[in-house]
């Protein structure tokens, strides 16, 4: 919590997106996965995205968090363009050495946890400090161990992820992004993997996440969780977002009829 | 004539039989730690997706592996002499013309138990360590790697056998390792049976060691924290307290 409070005192900007996304664009093997997406999240925002399988939320996040290049637009990280750059009146990517360093902003969490097998949990938590952020063992070690305290792990920090049930290695793979202090958290169905038993304390640790004013997207498909938790709603279909809107708003009174027949199914 | 335990006995615990255990041994470790490193680079050039990476690789790999190794210590010792001088210098010895030949050869088929063993980890795994922000280089080095050897470690302890069995071939550019230890004396004694006997009895104590080796080394890719349990349950309060 003080993390957040002296992040809040440092950016001035309010108004100021933190991920601003333009006309982004995607094709494999010439099928448009990505039409053009927009999107934009300010501080301490919490934005939920729904879509039916298939349809690329997958892909949107992974283009945001660098993983992969897109084919088009532009991404902004607190107004600054990242992952491309403008070179003799063309737009190039940077090469992987200057998008590791921009990577270090965003924290990913995947829905399988992709936890690296062969450290313990405090290690996994430890691994971006030490080998990114070049933080020294012991510092590293603290850092870590606070993080898994926030998430209710303390106790379980020699355990290698084979020992943890799936909702504690979700848990641990969140305190490795979040070890990183990153501007914004991307969530790419993080429940979805899990026994139904499991999904409530993940889900618990980024509702206190989002109440402690973390910058969040959140492709998901607990309704429940985005009606609760999200500021805003998206409806992700066809390579483009259909629908924003407040919860209130996205789930009562939907504008499209996309969006209408989407929620249909969900509930 | 009859089996002679005495003579038996005799080579078992002769210098000259021990020596020449200690030479297999020596070539089959040296020529697979070249064989290992040649191996990795060979691998990654092969799961490169530049072709100036995979085009030497594939030619490496399909040279090496068409090749019989014989014909590779035959060359390293007789025809590398003639075509280059420095080999034809004192320091070029049959031992390391033999590891060296053997770790040629036997980087082919590293290569391909390296680069199976780096396709079979999780693309997961990479993709977790770059969103962290993580180089290329560090991605290999502490996520990759470490779960690609836990793979690759039971094949490249048959390939370590294999190379021991192998340096015998290396009595073809004369060098003493055990078989040829045990050849020599035949050929003055005409003792077979006992001579041979003497080198099996080697041979099974060097594979045993080996294998007793493996295991060892596998337990400690094993992953769990059965070891380091009790550590942690000391750390905990301590942690705790630290924090409050
Ligand atoms: N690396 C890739 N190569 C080729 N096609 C891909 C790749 N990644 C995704 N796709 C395709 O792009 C489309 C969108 O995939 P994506 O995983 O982004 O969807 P999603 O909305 O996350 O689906 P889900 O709800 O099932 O997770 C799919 O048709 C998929 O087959
Ligand atoms: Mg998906």
């Amino acid at each position: 919590m003080t993390q957040s409070a002296a992040v809040a005192q440092e950016a001035p900007a309010v108004n100021q997106p933190i991920l601003h996304v333009e006309n982004l664009q995607k094709a494999y093997h010439g099928q448009e996965v990505l039409k053009s997406v927009d999107f934009e999240i300010r501080k301490g925002q919490v934005k939920a995205v729904l879509g039916p399988s298939g349809s690329g939320k997958s892909t949107m996040l992974r283009l945001m968090a660098l993983l992969e290049p897109s084919d088009g637009g532009s991404i902004k990280l607190r107004g600054e363009t990242i992952g491309t750059k403008e070179h003799r009146g063309r737009t190039v990517h940077l090469p992987e050495r200057l998008l590791a360093r921009q990577r270090q902003d965003i924290g990913m969490v995947f829905q399988k946890f992709n936890l690296f097998p062969h450290l313990p949990a405090v290690r996994n938590v430890m691994l971006g400090l030490t080998s990114v952020k070049g933080v020294s063992h012991h510092e590293a070690r603290e850092l870590a161990m606070e993080m898994l305290q926030r998430v209710g792990l303390e106790n379980r920090a020699e355990h290698y992820p084979s020992e943890l049930s799936g909702g504690q290695q979700q848990r641990v793979a969140i305190a490795r992004a979040l070890v990183l202090n990153p501007s914004v958290m991307l969530f790419d169905e993080p429940t979805s993997a899990l026994d139904p038993e499991l999904v409530g304390e993940v889900l618990d640790v980024m509702e206190n996440l989002a109440a402690d004013g973390m910058t969040m997207i959140v492709v998901t498909h607990e309704v429940r969780f985005a009606s609760r938790v999200a500021s805003e709603v998206s409806l992700f279909d066809g390579g483009v977002i259909v629908e924003q809107a407040a919860p209130d708003q996205f789930f009562n009174n939907p504008k499209h009829e996309r969006t209408k027949r989407f929620l249909s199914h969900v509930h | 004539m009859l089996f002679d335990p005495e003579i038996f006995f005799q080579q078992l615990v002769s210098p000259e039989y021990m020596w020449g255990a200690l030479i297999s041994v020596a070539v089959a470790v040296l020529s697979l730690i070249l064989a290992t490193l040649i191996g990795f680079f060979v691998a990654l050039g092969r799961t490169s997706r530049k072709r100036s990476f995979q085009a030497p690789a594939n030619v490496y790999v399909w040279f090496f592996r068409a090749i019989p190794a014989l014909l590779v210590l035959l060359i390293m010792w007789n025809a590398l002499p003639q075509l280059i001088p420095i080999f034809s210098q004192d320091w070029f010895t049959p031992f390391i013309a033999a590891f060296i030949g053997l770790g040629l050869v036997e980087a082919a088929f590293m290569a391909e138990i390296i680069r199976s063993a780096l396709l079979s980890v999780d693309e997961g795994q990479s993709l977790a360590g770059r969103a962290l922000g993580m180089s290329p280089t560090k991605v290999m080095l502490k996520i990759t790697l470490p779960q690609a050897i836990r793979i690759a470690l039971p094949p490249t302890g048959n390939e370590f056998i294999g190379l021991v069995k192998y340096s015998s071939l290396a009595s073809v550019i004369s060098l003493r390792e055990l078989l040829t230890t045990a050849q020599v004396g035949v050929n003055i004694t005409f003792r077979y049976a006992e001579y041979y006997a003497a080198a099996i009895i080697y041979y099974l104590i060097i594979v045993t060691i080996l294998t007793l080796l493996q295991s060892m080394i596998e337990k400690k890719f094993a992953w769990t924290s059965r070891a380091t349990v009790k550590k942690s349950r000391a750390l905990a309060p301590a942690a705790k307290a630290g924090l409050s």
